[in-house]
Formats: structure tokens, sequence, C-alpha cells
């Protein structure tokens, strides 16, 4: 499957997630949330970011455990109110949907 | 590969649906199955496909009969959910679907049942035909993880699937790293061993833990299992990370007049064979001639064996409550694992009570998400960093009755008596 941005066209999986890394740009990141019926503000992105920023350290996406406790941590809510926050961002699960939005692969595993 | 005959190959063909018992292709090594002398599922899906003639069952057959044939599986996971889940559908995607297209996905839901199963022919009415209608049809009813399971739906009708099911009162359990969908045993309902109301207990907890049910974000699953006396009915002592099973402090129950009755029914050497001599720690007493029983209580570890065997005569205390058991899993990192002792004896009579335990637990499901390692669960947790450690960081005091080995303590030398 593929997509067209601003005359490039963008590889993705069977699924939508990004072939290539480094096709990303903020442009790609709305076309792909678009597609997702998210609207992105600024707690969206926050989310993104650090998504990114994670990945580009680690190599990997992280754990949803990790997601949670991080941004818990951030906005200082507990980790239950986080884990409500995280889907009420993204409704289908941040594992699936910021991932993807985040130009990560998809995660792998049983959830 | 070999081609199988008939296999996959009439996934274009469309099939005209008044030809009845030819819906489904010839699967000779799944149909041995079925000639054995005990019931097989293959049966109930042959059934079911002829009968509703959905292309997927008669996918998931053919490709069935081919891993059978091959000696491989070929189903995969991936990631299916429905809105402002994390879990609950366990997902089957078909790693041959250009083999078999018919059978290119057949998802699993896992439904909540009610506290110790108990439904009404309503609701089991309208989950038939819901599933009927969205998916294959095909109900398990309950695999291991305490689930109704509806297996076999397409991804694109996951959603208004779970709608329907939601609005008519169902909800998904849980799956993957979550608080998982709790068991009980019948209970109090319809059950008089029961020594406390697992059923409400139960109900309590899968109100509090309905969040963290259906969004994974723990190191590796929870279970929580709750049998009402120590017969454990629920396997709560194997297979949750959370046992609750019902026992007594005061001393068993004893109705002598009926103990003379089965005396009299079945003789006095049947209750030397059944009863006094099965006990696992001579607590049972019984002098010839006599019509009646003793039970030294203080040496009774609650095996229910006697109560078990004349259940007229012989019934739990009346000072009723549960212990709590925790660790208790199958082979992960480490071995199997019964639970252990953590609390001996508590009441669960109020609401009061009930929300105790409820706190209690989630101080240690917080301690176990700080520091538990990835796929671990918490029985593995405590054993890595230590019992004592454990018990401080939640709060518990460790106690005599909490040992893993009743009756079996190194530490005790017998005094015998010199053979001079």
């Amino acid at each position: 499957m593929s997509f067209d941005y601003e005359g490039s066209t963008i590889e993705t999986d069977e699924n939508g997630y990004l072939i290539t890394l480094e096709d990303w740009c903020e442009g790609v990141a709305g076309k792909l949330a678009e597609d997702e019926e998210i609207e992105m503000n600024d707690e969206h992105w926050e989310i993104i970011n650090f998504l990114r920023d994670y990945y580009q350290e680690f190599q990997i996406a992280p754990a949803v455990k990790v997601l949670t406790k991080a941004i818990a941590k951030k906005n200082d809510i507990h980790k239950k109110e986080a884990s409500v926050f995280l889907y009420n961002l993204f409704p289908n699960g941040p594992g699936l949907q910021a991932c993807k939005i985040a130009g990560l692969p998809k995660p792998t595993g049983c959830v | 590969m070999e081609d199988l005959k008939g296999a996959g190959s009439s996934g274009d063909e469309k099939d005209t649906g008044d030809n009845k018992g030819k819906f489904l292709n010839p699967t000779p090594i799944l149909d041995e199955l079925v000639d054995g002398q005990w019931p097989s599922f293959i049966k109930g899906f042959k059934d079911l496909g002829e009968r509703t003639e959905k292309p997927m069952i008669r996918g998931v057959l053919d490709q069935l009969e081919y891993s059978y044939k091959t000696k491989m599986g070929y189903w995969k996971g991936g990631l299916v959910t429905v809105k402002g889940y994390g879990a609950g559908i366990i997902t089957r995607f078909s790693m041959i679907q250009d083999k078999f297209p018919e059978a290119k996905e057949f998802h699993t839901f896992r439904v909540q049942p009610a506290p110790g199963l108990h439904y009404s022919t309503k609701m089991l009415r309208e989950v038939c035909d819901i599933w009927e209608k969205h998916g294959s049809g095909f109900i398990n009813m309950h695999g291991q993880s305490g689930n109704l399971q509806l297996i076999g739906i397409e991804q694109d009708k996951t959603q208004e699937c779970f709608d329907e099911l939601n609005k008519a009162g169902w909800d998904l359990g849980g799956a993957g790293a979550t608080v998982r969908t709790a068991a009980s045993c019948v209970g109090p309902a319809r059950c008089e061993q029961a020594c406390f109301d697992n059923l409400k207990v139960h109900e309590k907890v899968l109100k509090n833990y309905a969040g963290m049910t259906h969004r994974p974000e723990f190191n590796y699953k929870l279970k929580f299992k709750f049998s009402a006396c120590p017969n454990d009915c629920a396997n709560a002592i194997m297979r949750a990370d959370v046992a609750l099973i019902g026992t007594w402090r005061d001393s068993i129950q004893i109705e002598q007049e009926y103990v003379k009755e089965w005396i009299d029914d079945n003789g006095e050497d049947a209750l030397f064979d059944q009863v006094v001599n099965m006990c696992p720690t001579k607590a049972i007493s019984h002098k010839i001639g006599t019509s009646t029983i003793e039970i030294d209580n203080k040496n009774c570890v609650r095996c229910m064996h006697c109560i078990n065997v004349i259940p007229k005569a012989l019934s739990p205390g009346k000072e009723r409550g549960a212990s709590l058991l925790m660790g208790g899993k199958n082979t992960l990192k480490v071995g199997v694992n019964l639970g252990s002792m953590m609390i001996p004896f508590m009441k669960l009579d109020t609401d009061e009570e009930v929300e105790e335990f409820i706190e209690l637990m989630d101080e240690i499901i917080d301690w176990w998400d700080d520091n538990g390692l990835d796929h671990e669960r918490v029985g593995e947790t405590i054993e890595r960093v230590g019992m004592k450690q454990f018990l401080e960081a939640v709060g518990i005091e460790a106690n005599i009755d909490m040992i893993v080995r009743p009756r079996d303590n190194p530490y005790y030398k017998k005094q015998y008596d010199s053979a001079a």
C-alpha cells in the first residue's frame, strides 16, 4: 500500500504503517491521523514526540506500561488516570494508533 | 507441498445452498476425530457449517485439515481492538490465506460471564443470536480463561458486533497484560459448603478493575479466582495469581445423629476406610461399637474430605471467612507454582471488609507494577525479591500460619524413645 504526500509516494505496509521511517514528517503524521479519524491537538503531539524520541533512543516502541508511567509522571497524574487519558486520545489503543501516527512500525506480539 | 484434494479450491465457486450436507469440503483426517468414542469439536463445527453455510467455517475446516496433514499450525496473532479497549479480542490471521482465502481471519471475542457462571436463558439466547449474525456462531463455554469465548469473526465486523453485545449487557474480558476475567465457583447460590459470598466479592472486584481489564498496562496478566470453600472448585490455588478460598476458624460442625445414620447405612468398616483413615492428619477418631466420631480440630487442615463424604453430618464451622493465597500459575519464567498463603483468615461479609480487601489488592498490584519485570507474574516477582521484602512493602505482617508446607518443618526434631 502507499499514499501520496506533496508529490512523493509514501510506502506503507498492509495495515498502513510506514515502511521507511525517514518518510515521516509532521504533515505525513497529519495525514496518518486523518485516516485514523483523530484530530491532532497538543496533547496528541506530546505523545507522538515522546514515542519518536523513545524510538530514536532504544530502536523499539515503548511497552504500553512504560508509556503510561511516563505520561503519568509528566502530567503528574495517577497511572490509572494516565491510562484513561491515553485511550481518550487514541481510542483504538495508544500502541496501535499512536505508533502508526508517529511513523513507528506496528507493535508485534500479543497486545 | 502436496496438493490437498478439495481443500481451499472451492473458495470462488458459488454454492447455491440447496445442496444440504454438501456445503463443506471433504476432510478425511478430521472425520477420524468424529469416529472415536468421545465427542468431537469437529462434529459441532461441521453441523454449524452445514446449517449456516458460512464460508469462514468451511475455510477454517479446510485449513485445519491441511494443518493436520502437514503437522503445522497456520494461525498468527496481531492486534484487533474495538474503540476504547486495548484488550478482549484474540487475533487470529491465517498465515496461508492465499491458499485458504475463506480462513483469512478468525478472531475470538472474550466475553465476561457473570460470577459463578449464572446466566439467564434470555441473555444466552441474545448472545447466540448476535454472534451468529456477526460472527461464525461458534461458542466455547468456558475455556481456562473463564470467559465465554465467541470464536470466529472478521476484523471489519468486530465493532458492530461489540456494540450490539454491549447493548445487551455484555462486556469483553481480559487479554494480554491486564486483570483477567475472574472465575468463581457456584458459591452460596447453589452450594451449602460456601464459607463466604464469593459471588459478591467477585462482582465488586470485577467492577473495580474494569479499566485494568480493558487496557493492558501491567508487566503481565493478573488473575483473580474465588472459591467459596476449600474444595476449591474454581481451581483458584493453582490457576490464579490472587486466590480467595473460603475457610473457617472454629470447629467442624458435627450432627452425631446423621453420623449414626451413615454408619447404619454403610457400616463401621466403611467409616474407617472412607473417613477415619482418609484424614491426612489423622484428626478423626471413632470408637468401635459407638455411633459417633470426634474431630481434633486443631489438627484439621481443611482438606474437606470427611465433609464431602458425610455432608449430611459434617459441615464447615460457624465462623467463616476466606484465605488469601497469591502466586499460583503455570510454567513461565520458573515452573508451576501453587499459591502461597498470604492472609490465613479474613472476614468478607460486609461491604467494608470487601473494600478493605480491594484496597490491599490495589497496594499489591501497585507494588508488582513498579517492581516486576516484563512478563513476570506476581508470584515470580515475590519469589525473585523475596517474601519478606514483599510482605514489608505491602504491609502484611508475617505470621506462623503462612508457612508453605505445613507439618514439614526441618527445624522440628522429634524425640524418639531409645531402643534400649
